[in-house]
């Protein structure tokens, strides 16, 4: 499996607090991620975890404060014509969560797509870029593509107008798709489709995902690899399986204990967090899950935890978590 | 359109509407007088077959003047109107868009205009150009009218700003310019409109306003003149009191549909606003 | 006597053809301390149902059917003035979110003052004693009785909600999505919270929730809700053990768990029917795999099914065998 795209330090800070404030809000500190390609990347988190904004950094929305993104081995830096940064654009696509807003309600359907292939496949002709439209809407489960293509938003349901979303993807033939919680606004029982559907492109356009999402059950459906996020950092990451079945940082055995599962007895563990995540402003060095933490010892406070591969492939970045017994680091 | 036709609202104000324009298209079918200056009859004369609302103290046809009057003050509505809404969006759609310094900066300059009080801007504008010709009158409406509307379309657009399809638009690689006109404006029409509707009923009051201030060209033919002259000859208490109802009147009537086919977009373009009339249940 | 019996309520909506029908028919019973939890996802007529049941729908929406008896006195022919006796004192209502339900410009203390102005003749230490007491109740430290809405975190703001409801310890809170803004740990520990004090107080809870797996662990009773009909109803752990209307079994079926073998899902295909023109028979029939030639036109009952009960024709009382013999 080749590598894709790769962070390497990556981070985004905010300043807050009026015009002449010297606060900085540090949404996405020090991030270390990889995806491959032909590859699932869930990355999990709550609310003010970094994760969305580790999304628009990524489709370039904004630029990082510091480290850099590593796109087929060139940093996006040297990303300086339009040119460039408009193929960058075409590989990467982002899929937005709000089915509700993410369509131009004052034009059809086929606006966005035809748009996105007048950009990105410029070697198109109208015909051909009618012939791929309907290609695209058909690959995202949607018939009659013609009929769907001439509608307007209001008349698609959500789960429609999210099919639209990947679809208008799909069209620039992209290596890598993000996914910034694309199932949340929707009925239980239309996310599974839409789940389905992300793994078969997978499976069928050879694409890469990272999908970005607080429902930790889902991550596990989709994903092949995980990455946990708290206060902007990435606290865990690895093979699905073995994140989940084998959870090293505190905040992830947390998560997975409040995850309601009806056909497993209520968990009695972690009923005493409130769940307040935190707003990481001018943050001090050490861990930043120390004060919801019950395993927190004294260098906690004082040193800020690295990553570390506690397991083939799985990092955490806790001072207290064990490795693998089989594992030798 | 059916819609317009089963609005009540939407119905009355497009008929008054039409009827002024008829009357500013064709004053000749309503009046067989071709001049409504030229002191050509009898003057203080009452209603009567021959003059419908009577004569002026110089002996002008009312009628006449009022009939042709209509284009003038119809111009000025959809002229000043038009183009002070052109400026409301370009100021207040941009600076939303742009945020940063340059919404800063077009934002102090909207409001400056703002509170500037316009009444006496427009009197120093317009005696500083001079005894107002048409174009000046234009100018002045559009200058005083334009930010009201930049600051309501740039609040739209802020709430806009953030919407997924927008940030959608930008991340497909579309260039700034392009989102703004082909993106966002489109979702804006229904407050475009409501803006124009409005800058031309503000224009309609305060054109007449200006001209009965004797500010216009007295010598033009329009309601506001009419006015002004009936003022000037005190046509209310010498017994010539429609000299002033009237064209008070048509001012008030052209204002009334503009505000009328506000509504009526307002409901046409957003179901939620609709009255609900219960269908009487089926026997 | 069961503390709220709703007996066929129904709730329709004014359009220029047609009124549509939104909650059609519907009837259960919650009793003192009891958690009752109404599942369904959008469109089902749960929210609906919910503010029809504390009088706070408006036009074009109206109550046209059925009875709402509450300790015997029947809501939906009470007038304004009737119902603000018993409203905030025996039965309140959580809304869905907290930030659009609680005022941004007033502080907390201000809006429990006004709760209580409105209901009751509290001086001004008895008012401040309360809305202490309920903030403790909730885990909120009382000096937040200064804050502003925006000036607490999700959670806290819910658990302001849940304290405002509970001013006058009422008989019966009335929640519709409280935790659906809230993240996964926060949801579980209000849900955690709101357990305790009902185990405290006595009220009991009717929980409007699109998450069937929030209520799985915390709710004694489970409605399930689509196109606005009750399609299942009964204990709660009997519908997860064994749910018996295809659309229960199909929401269930859409959970991925966090345990267990990793299966492929498949979900329910096809959306809602339009309420404003809906099936001749089963509601559900279009999108059901077990669908058979009868559901196309016979509407179901809600037939028993053990201790719960299904709107479903396969379960339908089966003539018994004398029956067919003399038949």
């Amino acid at each position: 499996m080749a590598e894709l795209l790769q962070t390497r330090g990556l981070s985004r800070h905010f300043k807050v607090g009026g015009t002449f404030s010297g606060k900085r809000l540090h949404a996405v500190d020090d991030v270390n991620l990889t995806i491959n390609s032909r590859e699932i990347v869930a990355l999990v988190g709550e609310s003010g975890s970094g994760k969305s904004t580790i999304a628009r950094l990524l489709a370039r929305v904004y630029k990082p404060t510091a480290g850099e993104i590593i796109y087929e081995g060139r940093s996006l830096e040297t990303l300086r014509r339009r040119k460039d940064l408009l193929a960058y654009r075409g590989d990467v696509p982002m899929v937005f969560q709000d089915p509700f807003s993410s369509l131009n309600p004052a034009y059809r359907v086929k606006h966005g797509i035809l748009r996105g292939l007048i950009l990105h496949r410029p070697e198109l002709d109208a015909a051909q870029r009618r012939a791929e439209a309907v290609r695209v809407v058909e690959a995202v489960g949607l018939h009659p593509a013609a009929d769907i293509l001439e509608r307007y938003p209001y008349q698609l349901s959500g789960g429609q107008r999210q099919r639209i979303g990947f679809a208008q993807a799909l069209a620039y033939r992209p290596k890598l798709i993000i996914a910034d919680e694309p199932v949340s606004m929707l009925d239980v029982s239309i996310r599974i489709g839409l789940l389905n559907l992300m793994a078969a492109l997978r499976e069928d356009e050879g694409v890469s995902i990272l999908y970005i999402t607080h429902d930790i059950a889902s991550a596990r459906y989709l994903s092949d690899r995980i990455a946990v996020m708290y206060g902007g950092h990435i606290v865990e990451a690895g093979p699905t399986e073995a994140v989940l079945s084998d959870p090293k940082h505190p905040y992830t055995q947390l998560l997975l204990s409040a995850v309601p599962d009806p056909r497993a007895p209520l968990d009695p563990a972690a009923v005493a967090d409130r769940g307040e995540p935190p707003r990481v402003i001018d943050p001090a060095p050490g861990c930043r899950f120390r004060g919801r933490c019950p395993l927190a010892v004294e260098r906690c406070e004082a040193e800020t935890p690295l990553l570390r591969e506690l397991g083939p492939g799985h990092d955490t970045a806790c001072h207290v978590a064990e490795p693998d017994r089989e594992h030798t680091r | 359109m059916r819609s317009v036709l089963r609005n009540r609202k939407a119905l009355s104000g497009l008929v008054l509407f039409l009827i002024f324009v008829v009357l500013a298209a064709v004053p000749r079918l309503f009046t067989s007088i071709t001049d409504p200056n030229k002191l050509a009859f009898a003057p203080a004369q009452p209603p009567s077959g021959d003059h419908l609302l009577g004569t002026t103290a110089l002996g002008q046809d009312i009628w006449a003047q009022l009939v042709y009057g209509t284009r003038q003050s119809l111009v000025i509505a959809l002229v000043a109107g038009f183009f002070a809404t052109v400026l409301s969006v370009l100021v207040g759609v941009s600076a939303a868009y742009l945020g940063g310094l340059a919404d800063e900066i077009l934002s102090m300059i909207t409001n400056i205009f703002l509170i500037i009080p316009t009444f006496p801007l427009i009197i120093i504008l317009a005696t500083y150009a001079g005894k107002g010709t048409l174009t000046v009158v234009l100018i002045v409406l559009v200058i005083t009218g334009w930010s009201y509307g930049a600051n309501q379309l740039r609040a739209q657009a802020l709430s806009l700003r953030n919407r997924d399809f927008l940030e959608s638009a930008r991340v497909r690689g579309e260039r700034r310019s392009y989102i703004i006109l082909a993106e966002m404006l489109p979702t804006m029409t229904s407050l475009i409109v409501a803006n124009f509707l409005g800058a031309a009923l503000y224009s309609v009051l305060t054109a007449a306003g200006l001209q009965f201030l004797g500010l216009g060209d007295p010598n033009s033919i329009s309601w506001g003149t009419m006015l002004y002259w009936s003022q000037n000859q005190q046509a209310l208490q010498s017994g010539m009191p429609l000299w002033s109802i009237a064209p008070g009147l048509c001012v008030a009537l052209l204002g009334i549909s503009f505000a009328l086919l506000n509504y009526a977009f307002d409901e046409i373009s957003n179901p939620a606003l609709r009255p609900v009339r219960r269908r009487r249940a089926a026997a | 006597m069961p503390l709220l019996s709703v007996q066929d309520l129904r709730v329709e909506f004014a359009t220029a053809d047609e009124p549509v029908v939104a909650v059609d028919d519907v009837s259960f019973s919650v009793g003192e301390g009891e958690f009752v939890g109404v599942v369904g996802e959008s469109g089902c007529g749960k929210s609906t149902m919910l503010f029809a049941l504390a009088r706070l729908l408006s036009p074009p929406a109206e109550i046209t059917g059925g009875s709402v008896e509450f300790r015997g006195q029947n809501l939906v022919t009470m007038t304004e003035k009737q119902l603000n006796v018993l409203r905030w004192r025996d039965f309140s209502v959580v809304m869905q979110s907290a930030m659009n339900a609680l005022n941004p410009v007033a502080s907390i203390g201000a809006q429990f003052a006004d709760a209580i102005a409105a209901h009751a003749k509290y001086t001004k230490a008895q008012t401040a004693e309360r809305s202490v007491e309920v903030l403790k109740l909730v885990g909120i430290d009382p000096v937040h009785l200064k804050s502003y809405p925006h000036q607490l975190s999700g959670g806290m703001r819910q658990r302001a909600m849940i304290a405002m409801a509970l001013l006058f310890t009422p008989d019966l809170v009335i929640m519709d999505e409280p935790t659906s803004a809230l993240d996964v740990v926060a949801q579980r520990a209000l849900m955690v919270q709101i357990r305790q004090l009902q185990a405290q107080l006595g009220f009991a809870v009717i929980f409007v929730t699109h998450d069937m797996s929030l209520v799985s662990h915390f709710s004694d009773q489970l409605l399930v809700m689509y196109a606005g009909q009750v399609v299942e109803a009964g204990p709660t752990r009997t519908v997860f053990d064994d749910p018996q209307h295809p659309y229960s079994r199909g929401l269930l079926d859409a959970f991925p768990s966090i345990r267990g073998p990793r299966v492929p899902l498949v979900g329910i295909p096809g959306s809602p029917p339009d309420l404003a023109r809906p099936p001749a028979g089963c509601r559900f029939q279009p999108r059901c795999p077990v669908a058979e030639a009868e559901c196309d036109t016979s509407r179901p009952a809600l037939f028993p099914v053990g201790p719960a009960h299904s709107r479903c024709l396969l379960n339908a009382p089966k003539p018994s065998a004398e029956e067919v013999h003399h038949g």
